[in-house]
């Protein structure tokens, strides 16, 4: 059952890629971006706002085109063939705010051959969130969990998850990256951007800091931590000082 | 609940010690089987790699035995165990006198500190046995 993984292509491949948007002049929001990943990982995507990390994510689900280069899912360009392979958070919630919780499981399950209902109300059980509750009635908090409950309850090979825990409690982001930690599994990839980078940092394997849309360092947690004698987070603040 | 991490060394190296503790002080018996990695990473909130690694340490050492496909279990050499921890104790007592010359003191003082410090503990335990008494 393990053969569909031993494909040859990467999970993941970025080639020279950059993005400009036209009504911002010249301005180029990722530039000249080359990146491989691999199964198995968890990452952190960090970088100061506005460096470049929403667009880089956008670009790998098919959602912007590129300006030049190219990206790769499993060999494949971004397309209705690589939705299948990635589960993506976006930044901002989509879901239809006059529908029941019960409702969007549904429509997922429907939508994605991969999506676990029970997977999906375990978790909501968990968290206390009842599946009759209308999208509308529930808190900016509380529908983020239900977003990401839904993206994390299908049997993706790559999750990409655009700020994922900044508007949850404490409480609920311990919950959350135990889910992630629970749900690791080896043919699979996790990227996640993020500003809390003391939250996550125990969870991830690789960093990958970018910097005015361009890959400034890919690397591991652990590799920072004995290098620079100093945590993520602490070489994060140093590196991007204002 | 996570467990205690440090910030500035990596954090397997963290974790190996921790699971080194539990195997010294008897809460992973020798002969017995350990956790999973995937529980273990759970429990502490970190990374089932980095979990993986910090086992992988302890196979090196000797302290922890793969079962193949079975899963892992804490040595029988009763006698690796003892070295270990007397290992862990020369650490701690080496970084004890560091901190403690740090603050000016010689090793005299120091030594006379700590005997001071058992007296004032166990009058203070004899205390506790008469009171209850």
């Amino acid at each position: 059952m393990n053969e569909q993984y031993t494909t040859a292509a990467p999970l993941l491949q970025i080639n020279d890629l950059c993005k400009r948007y036209p009504n911002m002049g010249n301005y180029m929001s990722v530039f000249h971006m080359n990146l491989t990943i691999p199964r198995g990982r968890i990452i952190g995507l960090l970088g100061p706002n506005g460096c470049g990390k929403t667009t880089l994510i956008k670009m790998i689900n098919g959602l912007l085109a590129p300006t030049s280069g190219a990206v790769y899912i499993n060999g494949m360009f971004p397309g209705a063939e690589s939705k299948r392979v990635i589960s993506y958070l976006p930044e901002r919630t989509y879901l239809e705010n006059g529908m029941k919780v019960r409702q969007m499981i549904d429509y997922f399950a429907d939508f994605y051959a991969d999506f676990s209902k029970e997977k999906a109300y375990s978790m909501l059980e968990s968290l206390g969130i009842s599946p009759e509750a209308r999208l509308k009635t529930l808190s900016k908090g509380t529908k983020e969990k239900v977003q990401l409950i839904l993206v994390m309850s299908r049997e993706a090979e790559l999750y990409i998850l655009d700020e994922p825990i900044a508007g949850v409690d404490p409480a609920a982001r311990d919950y959350i990256l135990r889910t992630i930690i629970t749900n690791y599994n080896p043919n699979s990839t996790i990227i996640l951007s993020t500003h809390l980078i003391s939250d996550i940092e125990s969870v991830l394997d690789d960093v990958i800091f970018m910097k005015n849309g361009s890959l400034m360092l890919y690397t591991s947690v652990d590799a920072i931590r004995s290098q620079q004698n100093k945590s993520v987070d602490a070489y994060f603040r140093e590196v991007y000082a204002c | 609940m996570a467990w205690e991490l440090n910030s500035d060394r990596p954090i397997y190296a963290q974790i190996l010690e921790k699971l080194q503790v539990r195997i010294v002080c008897g809460v992973y018996p020798p002969g017995e089987w350990l956790p999973s990695v995937r529980d273990l990473a759970a429990e502490a909130s970190v990374n089932p790699n980095t979990m993986q690694r910090a086992f992988s340490e302890l196979e090196r050492s000797g302290l922890v035995i793969t079962q193949r496909n079975m899963g892992r279990v804490v040595t029988q050499d009763t006698q690796m165990i003892e070295a270990a921890k007397h290992k862990m104790a020369v650490t701690q007592t080496e970084s004890f006198f560091t901190n403690m010359r740090q603050l000016g003191f010689s090793d005299s003082e120091i030594v006379s500190l700590v005997n001071s410090h058992t007296n004032d503990t166990n009058n203070a335990n004899h205390a506790v046995v008469s009171n209850e008494r």
